[in-house]
């Protein structure tokens, strides 16, 4: 039997929930709060009164080319660094299961990225992918003009996707690693007796049981790439070169602060928190249905 | 079927050595029980048989073929674990099917080996579901199930029972000695339950701290253990084992406090000997009779057929069964006698079996 704690007056539970309600409330209800309210008026940049305008601030968004460019820019973004940093960190943490040369060594290692602040990391991607001093100024000096992230948008993409997955690989490392070692070795020992090799094994076994935990990667991954990808975009390429990178949350930041929009700001990150909301209500009607809980 | 061949394997892992070379010869359709107290290397043994463990030293061969260096599905062996490792996510249908799908049989042939084997598991109303929703023991013989089906070479069973409760193990005993008898495969079984190894095995190994303490049939094992630790660890309530000195016209016990007048019976007059005599074997008499030992009674155990009498023997405790209706009282007196052709003799100092002459000697006068 699970032992649980219960209190034999309701206000005493209260009591101890509240600071954690006040916390939520201060910031994320109420600022997300304000964000609707702003979205539906039209507001003064240097305060002094509103004017109530309904919808319109939406409507302005959603018939602006730029913006869908956004989305899109967004979305490919979402795509391929989850992918990316999934695919990877799966691949390290299978072989770090099977206990080869060095896994220990990985084992520690992987995790810091995970540990360093995006803005931090992308300055470090900045001088490492510089096309006239970094790593890719060799690649440049056999093949001229092969890249250039500050001339073409597909190079910058690829940019902040190097440094939005290079510091997740480590994050979903340590969570597949973590669902590999739940799994009992003698299911794989089991496997292994009825003939099955070591790549039938990941498939047939490892890989379905680790699926509860790729279906919570899959979801916070493409949560993060909407949200955590700010610092690296505004320290890689602030959006440029032409709108090329400037995706949904760098684009609010941009139109509200800097072009002083605080109406279309707010509108903008309601349509971004709508489309996260969707966006992991279809996972869980669609994708997890194929997932093995035990 | 298959024999089954094992020289002076050992086992090392960085630190310790767990299996000190042991020797041992399986014959085809044979059932062996492994038995032994847990950390022993038993069941260290029969994954080096598996190849889930690397030999470390000597030679392992499946019907002659040396298996060393081999992978597991290469050598034929299933075996059945003691968690039973069903694969969770698949059904009752597809765990037994698994190793028939990876070798490649055409889906008709599996569905109908699967239905003949579900037939004799009493499986075939359970094949769609998930183990989840199995019992431990539909579980259990799922896993049999899996094993079967691959028609292996060798049967493995790494303490399959314990996870069961009383009843139904003794149920999966006689279900497992049944197929054996019907497939006939050579099988070797792993546990730490004595009565377990007695009743399945055709051979028993009694092993102890990586090493063979003795081979041989049950009824072997349990009239002429051959070291002071098989002697203790098979047979319940355990052996009792009282330390003596060899003298001239007899052999004293316990520093001198008792006397046994036995015949010597080749055993050297001065040697320290341990002297076994199984529960069952003592025969309760009236105090002071002669020959017989008086002991305390300290505790009656009620069997129902029989009883277990705990007595002690100046500070050294000792059993006695009987089915005799007797009731001593603790704290009253008995007189203990036994058999010289019931005493079993350990050297103190190796606890190996020392040989007396019993059948040429008539009952000792006592």
């Amino acid at each position: 039997m699970e032992k649980r704690v219960t209190f034999s007056s309701w206000t005493i539970g209260i009591l101890f929930a509240v600071p954690q309600l006040l916390l939520i409330f201060t910031f994320f209800y109420w600022p997300a709060g304000q964000a609707v309210y702003w979205s539906l008026t039209l507001q003064q940049p240097w305060g002094g009164g509103n004017i109530w305008v309904g919808l319109d601030n939406f409507r302005s968004i959603l018939s602006n080319a730029d913006y869908w460019n956004s989305i899109t820019a967004s979305l490919v973004f979402a795509g391929i660094s989850t992918g990316l940093a999934m695919f990877i960190a799966l691949v390290l943490a299978a072989l770090t299961d099977r206990q080869l040369a060095g896994s220990r060594f990985y084992r520690v290692v992987l995790i810091w990225p995970y540990g360093i602040a995006a803005p931090a990391l992308a300055m470090a991607f900045r001088f490492i992918l510089a096309p006239e001093a970094g790593f890719m100024a060799v690649v440049n000096q056999v093949w001229p003009g092969f890249w250039d992230p500050g001339l073409n948008g597909a190079d910058a993409m690829a940019s902040i996707i190097a440094a939005f997955s290079w510091k997740y690989i480590g994050y979903n490392f340590i969570f597949f690693l973590a669902a590999f070692q739940a799994i009992p070795r003698s299911l794989i020992e089991a496997a292994a007796m009825d003939g099955s090799g070591v790549v039938r094994r990941f498939w047939d076994i490892q890989f379905p049981l680790i699926t509860p935990t790729i279906f919570f990667l899959l979801v916070i991954n493409i949560t993060e790439s909407f949200q955590d990808s700010f610092g690296i975009v505004d320290i890689m390429t602030s959006g440029g070169p032409a709108n090329a990178t400037n995706l949904m949350v760098y684009k609010i930041y941009s139109d509200g602060f800097k072009g002083l929009d605080y109406s279309g700001a707010a509108a903008q990150s309601i349509i971004l928190m709508v489309l996260i909301v969707v966006l992991t209500i279809f996972q869980f009607r669609f994708i997890e249905r194929r997932v093995h809980y035990r | 079927m298959a024999s089954i061949t094992i020289r002076d394997v050992k086992k090392s892992y960085a630190k310790s050595q767990v299996v000190h070379g042991v020797d041992l010869d399986i014959a085809s359709g044979e059932f062996v029980v492994i038995l032994g107290p847990s950390g022993c290397g038993k069941s260290t043994l029969l994954r080096m048989i598996a190849g889930l463990e690397e030999i470390s030293g000597g030679e392992i061969a499946i019907d002659g073929t040396v298996v060393n260096k081999l992978e597991p599905r290469e050598r034929g062996c299933a075996m059945v674990f003691q968690n039973y490792a069903l694969y969770p996510h698949m059904s009752v249908a597809q765990n037994i099917g698994y190793s028939l799908k990876v070798a490649g049989v055409p889906a008709a042939e599996r569905t109908r080996r699967i239905q003949a084997v579900a037939r004799t598991l009493e499986l075939e109303h359970l094949l769609d579901r998930k183990p989840m929703a199995l019992s431990g023991g539909q579980r259990q013989r799922v896993a049999m199930g899996r094993a079967m089906i691959r028609e292996p070479k060798v049967f493995l069973f790494d303490e399959p029972l314990s996870n069961l409760d009383a009843k139904l193990r003794v149920q999966m005993r006689s279900e497992i000695r049944k197929l054996h008898r019907r497939l006939n495969a050579t099988s070797v079984f792993v546990t730490h339950d004595q009565v377990e190894a007695m009743t399945l095995a055709d051979r028993l190994v009694v092993m102890n701290g990586g090493r063979v303490e003795q081979v041989g049939t049950p009824g072997e094992i349990y009239n002429r253990p051959a070291s002071r630790f098989v002697a203790t660890f098979v047979g319940a309530p355990a052996m009792n084992i009282l330390e003596g000195t060899v003298e001239l016209d007899g052999i004293s016990l316990l520093g001198g406090s008792r006397r046994l007048a036995v015949q010597r019976a080749g055993l050297a007059v001065g040697a320290q000997v341990a002297v076994g005599i199984r529960p069952e074997a003592v025969r309760l008499v009236a105090p002071g009779t002669a020959g017989a030992l008086d002991a305390t009674v300290d505790l009656v155990e009620e069997l129902g057929a029989g009883r277990v009498i705990y007595v002690d023997l100046d500070g050294a405790s000792f059993s006695v069964m009987t089915s005799e209706a007797v009731h001593p009282d603790p704290g009253s007196t008995v007189g203990l006698r036994f058999l010289l052709d019931d005493m079993h003799f350990f050297s103190s100092q190796t606890g190996t079996r020392l040989e007396v002459f019993k059948a040429s000697v008539p009952e000792p006068a006592l």
